[in-house]
């Protein structure tokens, strides 16, 4: 199996090089119709059209879609028998030499020193998420996820007094109204919401996390979450927040949300802000063969 | 779309408005949080400057008198003859400078910042006092900006990391909004402002307690 893995070294660097340059057709779909929204002239307009230049541009040439190339996570399906460590080797070695040819900044910073690594590895760099399943495949879903939306997500205890939000969905939809009204423009909007409801703090912020790696045309299975998530997309966008909080029509291209069981006393909600550049993309290796999506 | 060419007099930064629409062209050095640091303790808190860094300076004030800071952490391609291309050149966020904008402002006599996600009550107060804007450039933009890069001319402290040196660059045409100007206005306030009132609206239909109720 680990000689198997070795010959994944190409196809993950291919990834890489993919997701960093070359942005998921979904989220352009959705800024196109959105710069319609948009008065003509508006620094919002504007924004849209240089966004939508810039996305084509990386999309046809080599350079990252934006130089915040983020923190690297791979979601990994497996099945039974496949080595966790050395998919971690060869997905490492891709990194190095993904950020070698400039596909990748160098982004991996010793948190006491200060010390900027070249190869964008280091302790938890990249970041893994193993789950083994009972298909044969082998599916990696690659997020690289920058810092300035990163630093606007955010995550709250319920009951929240202050915000006047209790256990129930109500409260949730406060929180997450909270969260985008102090995000303002600064997470490169208009950005995409990953909301996690429930779980512990760290399963509430991984629920988050995951609901980006959705497509935005997806209908969520559960009718109440469905409606949720539809609910919050134009709440949300009725803030009036706006491209790069120039203000404007469109804040957000989409809110995803995802639920777990939590225990009785602890009610958490969680939210995860994308930028416009939401880079994410799969591979799935089936049968010796991998493709890219 | 108004047309501003660096080195930018007073009278033109002040003639600007918060929403206004900028095209820029010209000399400008990039800085962000390693660059700011050392501006800051190498020429603001000294009197005198150490003998290493004498030329550092001459080359810094010549670029930043009347001149642009682009807060930015560049993709750079480095050819072996020396050579440096920017590949991908979007604009970093700005609030982490806030402690020390408005001494780098005052120090070198910048006319404008550019970055994203706006800065704080003291940079703005900066702007107001020496004559300065604040400039908002695309997010995420990397490749659209970093053709607006026309030229590397060099770099100061390249030692810092790609990221964080200061490099000495020519835009062509570099796209930006005016977000805060010198006569106090900010965008990013009014904004706030406005969203947090629509905020309110939005709770009332949907029937939860209206903001000034909440306990904030
Ligand atoms: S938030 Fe996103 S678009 Fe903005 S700088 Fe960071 S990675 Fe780039």
């Amino acid at each position: 199996m680990s000689d198997a893995l070795t010959d994944l070294y190409e196809p993950l660097l291919e990834l890489i090089r993919r997701t960093s340059t070359d942005l998921p057709r979904d989220i352009d779909e959705a800024m196109t119709a959105a710069r319609e929204k948009e008065e003509p002239g508006s620094a919002g307009e504007n924004v849209f059209n240089i966004l939508l230049q810039n996305i084509e541009m990386s999309r046809a040439g080599t350079s990252p879609l934006c130089q915040d190339t983020g923190m690297i996570s791979f979601y990994v399906h497996h099945p039974s028998g496949m080595s966790q460590l050395a998919f971690k080797r060869v997905a490492e070695r891709a990194v190095a030499a993904a950020t070698a040819e400039n596909r990748l900044r160098p982004n991996s910073v010793d948190s006491l020193s200060g010390e900027s690594v070249d190869d964008n590895l280091g302790a938890g760099m990249p970041v893994f998420h193993f789950e083994e399943w009972e298909m044969d495949e082998i599916d990696v879903h690659l997020l690289l996820k920058g810092g300035g939306c990163e630093n606007v997500g955010a995550q709250f205890s319920l009951p929240d007094v202050g915000l006047g939000a209790d256990r129930d969905l109500a409260g949730v939809k406060r929180c997450v109204l909270e969260a985008v009204h102090l995000a303002q423009g600064r997470g490169c909007a208009p950005g995409i919401l990953g909301i996690g409801i429930g779980g512990d703090r760290m399963g509430s912020y991984e629920l988050a996390k995951e609901q980006l790696l959705r497509s935005l045309t997806d209908t969520n299975q559960d009718r109440v979450l469905a409606d949720f998530e539809d609910e919050m997309f134009e709440r949300c966008n009725e803030l009036g927040i706006g491209p790069m909080g120039f203000g404007g029509k469109t804040t957000l291209l989409g809110v995803k949300a995802g639920v777990r069981n939590r225990i009785p006393a602890s009610y958490f909600v969680s939210v995860a802000y994308a930028c416009w550049a939401h880079r994410h993309r799969r591979l799935v290796v089936s049968k010796g063969k991998t493709e890219i999506i | 779309m108004i047309n501003l060419q660096v080195p930018i007099d007073e009278k033109t930064v002040r003639s600007l408005r918060v929403g206004d629409q900028v095209s820029l062209s010209g000399a400008v050095l990039t800085a962000r949080d390693r660059a700011h640091k050392y501006l800051v303790e190498e020429f603001v808190e000294v009197s005198q400057p150490n003998d290493d860094e004498r030329e550092n300076l001459l080359r810094i004030e010549q670029r930043l008198q009347d001149g642009v800071i682009y807060h930015c952490g560049p993709v750079v391609k480095e050819h072996d003859d020396g050579r440096a291309e920017f590949v991908s050149a979007g604009p970093t966020t700005s609030i982490r400078e806030e402690g020390v904008q408005a001494e780098v402002i005052e120090r070198f006599g910048v006319r404008a910042v550019i970055g994203k996600g706006g800065m704080g009550a003291r940079t703005l107060s900066a702007l107001k006092e020496y004559g300065a804007v604040y400039l908002h450039a695309i997010g995420g933009a990397a490749t659209f900006l970093a053709r607006s890069v026309e030229r590397v001319d060099g770099v100061v402290h390249r030692d810092f990391g790609v990221a964080e040196a200061m490099w000495e660059i020519e835009l062509k045409d570099f796209v930006a909004v005016v977000t805060m100007d010198s006569h106090g206005g900010s965008l990013h306030d009014e904004v706030r402002e406005a969203s947090a009132s629509s905020l309110s609206g939005v709770l009332a239909s949907m029937g939860q307690a209206p903001v000034d109720k909440q306990q904030r």
